[in-house]
């Protein structure tokens, strides 16, 4: 039973990670701004919902936003920092979370709004070892088909490719002819499209507050190491384990819980520092 | 040789002209005034920037009260609020800012445990009043106490003590406690083991969970398994809108009833009345008590006109009577001395907002009535009506742990 | 203008000095002052590693918190004098710095960061644990420093200009160990390190106790900083393990120009200014303090005192 909360949390995690993984990838720029634009997309999730009163409606209608924010963010804010070295991006996602948590707390208050699980997903049911609530059933799903749906559009079409090759060497990739700023672009605003996607579906289940993001930030950085810095199936993978260290430690042994997941990370990075799935030597 | 003295000669000279248009002098010069300073550091920005606020509100409400009335001899007070932005290595910068800088006479404030603790560590060494106004069991000991220590607001014992002799008797003996895992929710828990013990309640499990935890789905299964008559919510803010919401969605309030010793206006408004609906919960003051309490009343009314039909939060209220007593101390004192104002404080007997209160020597803990509180959804006469009023514990100085519990010689 | 700034070059320490000897009389309250000193200080420490050696450590505040806890510590629980607890502070730090430095030097880049955060968090754990003798999430309160005599005179700690001055006293001692430090070989060594580490390896220097080395002196500032920050507040506030402490001494370092001498304290000094005034006017000191952020890491790389200097075309040797 635990672990399918450990799993419901996981795939959060691995969504997110994955976002983060796509951009590390591609770009070689680290979003410090991801667990803001996590809050971001659970903000205006409960915002659309309460406007429309229809949940999948504001589920397709988040993430093209936040990754419309993300398209403007790479666009003029990360470009100008391109060949300055791996810091630089960092340190500015960094002042954009900031930002952006201000800027959420002057539209929606500071308190936060109070998050509505849908009432089609309300409710628990029975799965066999026990009720569990439908909307966490739902997520697991709904993350599950999402992944399965970004992994087609990577391997199976055109644009995946190119931004698979990107990711191995964007040199080739601009000397044949493709306009890589436009992948670059394209990339950040998927990644930031993913973040507030999360969000969204993440918001049932936690209160939506301004500070959401920055925990998260902290658990999809664990996730993305633990997974290997440039590899899309170690996000997944790593983010599912996560999800169930925590909630297994969370029970056993409450206050290490937060803890626990630091010392996954240390424990993988000393005795396999490229990740569970990442490639050797990739970011020396 | 004479070339470096002349580059330090010029720099002299123009770190000089910098001083000089420096904002120290002007601070020098603002510093002679006669107002009485109170320093006022609360989280303007943070979690709690929404009851932080209400302090402000409260607090600025009772100077201007103080002010109307004629003042001290004249001089009017002043309230000078600082953002300690929930952090106390920030609120002990402050804390240092208003006392060397601005000179504050006292300091009233903050809202977390960690950070009133600071500001005392700062104030009492520079042997500065400090009225506590939020909550705290170490502020009690003798650990970190002062004669500049003064402590208006409930503390955990008497919090979860009131509502657990209110709960108990009613709704059972078999508790399940689940535990935010630091000093505040032990803190609970004891209070509240210590009630229940004479009245013969038994502790099922004290499940811990981390702070600042969103999911709470892995506790559900085993708080269920338990089977208790009350499920004990020992978390604080967030924490408890998290919780609240998800036992509900996890249809526990059929089978428990969920009770919390900190009920607070704002986490009601944040959770809305779904996740709330049937908890009970304690609280230092809820405005709709003004039917049975003539002060309670008296404060809401000044409330509203002052503030454009708003009514006062349970931390609101407390910023308004942390700075009445100093205030009132020093009027009774004839004085703004400190050793005086201390010597007024410890015999001061007041109702600012909800009945009859006073400070016991030892500790300066206010002796306070403490509210049992039950949130609802139907009903409703509109937003602010949040809480039926259940039960009024009276203010008794045996609610309090004994003053030789706390470390305090006789 | 050039003439001053080459005989500051030259006389780093000294001018450094002279300048925070009437730096309280430009701020406008001495603690803000005295924190300016200390987080000067952190981030010169963290500098040393990160700008002129180039690895970037996010867990940094583990050594900031070691020096402040211990010496707290040794105040409030064994009762020891504030000199002795200082020195034990810095000890603290510095062996926090061997043992971290040891398992982190090991990985490189991105890595390294990451390293270095989860092991700083795991530091913030151990102490929030150690309720007994740290007060876990309360913090440690009660760093007292009662007053005593220097040379028959009596100095009352608790009166800001003379604390300032005190601390001064030891910030500058560790100034101007950095500054000898980066002078000497070792410091040409470090900032080959930092530019091309395969061929400092080449040359037949020992990288790895190179690194090891200096990330326990730049522990050990840290540690010293943090020392001196436990006596200033009287307290130690749990968050100064947290990663997010050590975030700030990366964006000081960036602020002032990382791999320049004056530079920390540059950004340690605008950054604690602007968050102290911009708060007093309004409460999304946040959103103003990141867009700031924003435009410097966007228009100025070098930092404001990079940029300066840049702009004064200092030559390489002079490295400041």
């Amino acid at each position: 039973m635990q672990l399918l909360t450990g799993v419901a949390l996981g795939s959060i995690y691995a969504l997110l990670a994955l976002g983060l993984c796509l951009i590390f990838g591609m770009l070689g720029v680290v979003n410090f701004a991801h667990g803001a634009f996590f809050m971001v997309g659970a903000f205006l999730g409960v915002y659309f919902l309460g406007l429309t009163g229809n949940f999948f409606f504001s589920l397709l209608l988040v993430p093209i936003v936040t990754g419309g924010i993300g398209l403007v963010t790479e666009r003029f804010l990360i470009r100008p920092l391109y060949g300055r070295g791996i810091d630089y991006p960092l340190l500015l996602t960094f002042g954009l979370s900031y930002v952006l948590i201000e800027v959420m707390r002057v539209t929606f208050g500071i308190e936060g709004l109070p998050s509505i699980t849908p009432d089609s997903l309300k409710g628990s049911m029975n799965v066999g070892i026990g009720y569990f609530p439908k909307y966490r059933i739902f997520l697991i799903v709904m993350t599950a088909l999402i992944i399965l749906g970004i992994w087609f559009f990577i391997q199976k079409t055109r644009y995946g490719l190119i931004i698979k090759a990107g990711s191995r060497d964007p040199e080739i990739v601009k000397v044949l002819g493709v306009d890589v700023a436009k992948v670059w672009l394209l990339v950040f605003g998927i990644g930031t499209a993913i973040a507030g996607l999360s969000g969204i579906l993440a918001s049932p289940t936690r209160s939506v507050n301004p500070e959401m993001g920055i925990p998260i930030l902290a658990e999809s950085f664990v996730v993305t190491v633990v997974g290997g810095m440039g590899s899309p199936i170690g996000a997944v993978v790593a983010g599912l384990l996560v999800g169930v260290v925590y909630s297994l430690t969370s029970l056993f042994a409450p206050a290490l819980a937060e803890l626990s997941i630091f010392v996954l990370m240390a424990v993988v990075l000393l005795i396999r520092p490229q990740g569970l799935f990442g490639k050797s030597g990739f970011m020396s | 040789m004479s070339k470096k003295t002349n580059q330090t000669r010029r720099n002299i000279v123009i770190a000089g002209a910098a001083a000089a248009s420096s904002p120290f002098w002007f601070n020098i010069a603002t510093a002679q005034s006669s107002t009485i300073k109170i320093g006022f550091p609360v989280p303007l920005t943070g979690p709690f920037s929404a009851e932080a606020q209400d302090q402000v509100r409260a607090a600025e409400l009772a100077i201007k009260e103080f002010n109307d009335a004629g003042g001290f001899n004249g001089r009017k007070a002043e309230l000078l609020v600082r953002d300690d932005k929930l952090n106390p290595g920030e609120a002990a910068t402050r804390t240092l800012e208003l006392i060397e800088k601005d000179k504050v006479d006292y300091v009233v404030g903050s809202l977390s445990a960690a950070t009133q603790l600071s500001i005392n560590a700062v104030c009492k060494e520079r042997k500065v009043i400090f009225n506590s106004i939020s909550q705290s069991d170490a502020i009690n000991e003798v650990k970190d106490w002062s004669i500049y220590t003064f402590h208006e607001a409930l503390n955990p014992h008497m919090t979860a003590g009131a509502v657990a002799r209110y709960a108990f008797p009613k709704f059972g003996k078999k508790i399940v406690y689940l535990t935010a895992d630091y000093a505040y929710g032990h803190e609970m828990v004891r209070g509240f083991e210590r009630a229940g013990k004479s009245l013969g309640a038994t502790t099922l499990a004290d499940i811990r969970h981390p702070l600042g935890t969103s999911d709470y789905s892995a506790f559900m299964p085993r708080i269920k398994a338990l089977n208790p008559d009350i499920l004990v919510l020992c978390n604080f803010g967030r924490d408890l809108v998290n919780s609240a919401k998800q036992c509900t969605d996890f249809g526990l309030k059929s089978s428990v009833k969920i009770i919390t010793p900190v009920l607070l206006y704002t986490a009601r408004q944040a959770g809305g009345p779904e996740a709330f609906e049937g908890i009970l919960g304690g609280t230092s003051y809820y405005w709709g008590m003004e039917d049975r309490i003539p002060s309670a009343k008296a404060f809401n009314d000044k409330f509203r006109k002052a503030y454009n039909g708003i009514v006062p939060s349970d931390y609101g209220a407390l910023g308004y009577a942390g700075i009445l007593s100093v205030l009132q101390a020093v009027k009774n004192a004839k004085s703004t001395d400190t050793p005086r104002v201390i010597a007024a404080m410890e015999q001061l007997k007041y109702d600012w907002y909800k009945g009859p209160q006073f400070y016991r020597k030892c500790d300066h803990q206010s002796v306070q009535s403490v509210i049992v509180i039950e949130s609802k959804s139907k009903n409703m006469k509109d937003k602010n009506d949040v809480f039926n009023v259940l039960a009024i514990d009276g203010p008794d100085e045996k609610t309090l742990r004994s003053c030789d519990e706390l470390g305090h010689k006789a | 203008m050039q003439a001053i700034f080459q005989q500051i070059a030259t006389h780093r320490v000294l001018a450094t000095t002279l300048f925070l000897m009437v730096f309280p009389w430009l701020m406008p309250y001495e603690a803000l002052a005295i924190n300016i000193l200390i987080f000067g200080l952190f981030a010169m420490g963290f500098n040393l590693l990160f700008g002129y050696m180039g690895l970037l450590s996010f867990g940094h505040a583990a050594f900031l918190g070691m020096g402040s806890y211990i010496t707290g510590i040794s105040i409030v629980s064994y009762g020891m004098p504030w000199g002795a607890a200082i020195l034990f502070g810095v000890i603290a730090a510095a062996f926090g710095g061997l043992v971290i430095g040891f398992l982190a030097i090991r990985t490189r880049g991105i890595y390294f960061s990451m390293v270095t955060l989860a092991l700083g968090q795991i530091v913030y754990y151990g102490f929030y644990k150690a309720e007994k003798l740290t007060g876990g999430e309360n913090g440690l309160r009660g760093v007292k420093v009662d007053p005593f005599n220097i040379l028959g005179f009596k100095v009352d700690f608790l009166n800001p200009l003379v604390k300032y001055y005190i601390i001064l006293f030891f910030v500058v001692i560790a100034i101007w160990l950095v500054s000898r430090i980066l002078k000497s070989p070792l410091g040409s060594v470090m900032e080959a390190i930092r530019e091309n580490e395969k061929r400092v390896l080449a040359c037949g220097y020992n990288v790895a106790q190179t690194k090891l080395l200096v990330f326990i002196l730049s522990a050990a500032i840290c540690g010293l900083a943090g020392s001196l920050r436990a006596l200033h507040l009287s307290i130690v506030p749990i968050d100064s393990l947290h990663y997010l402490q050590s975030g700030q001494a990366v964006m000081m370092s960036i602020l002032g120009g990382m791999g320049t001498f004056f530079g920390p304290f540059v950004g340690a000094t605008v950054m604690l200014y602007l968050e102290d005034v911009v708060t007093s006017f309004t409460k999304h000191w946040m959103a103003v303090v990141g867009l700031i952020f924003m435009f410097f890491v966007l228009f100025f790389p070098k930092g404001i005192w990079g940029s300066i200097l840049e702009r004064l075309g200092s030559q390489k040797g002079a490295s400041k």
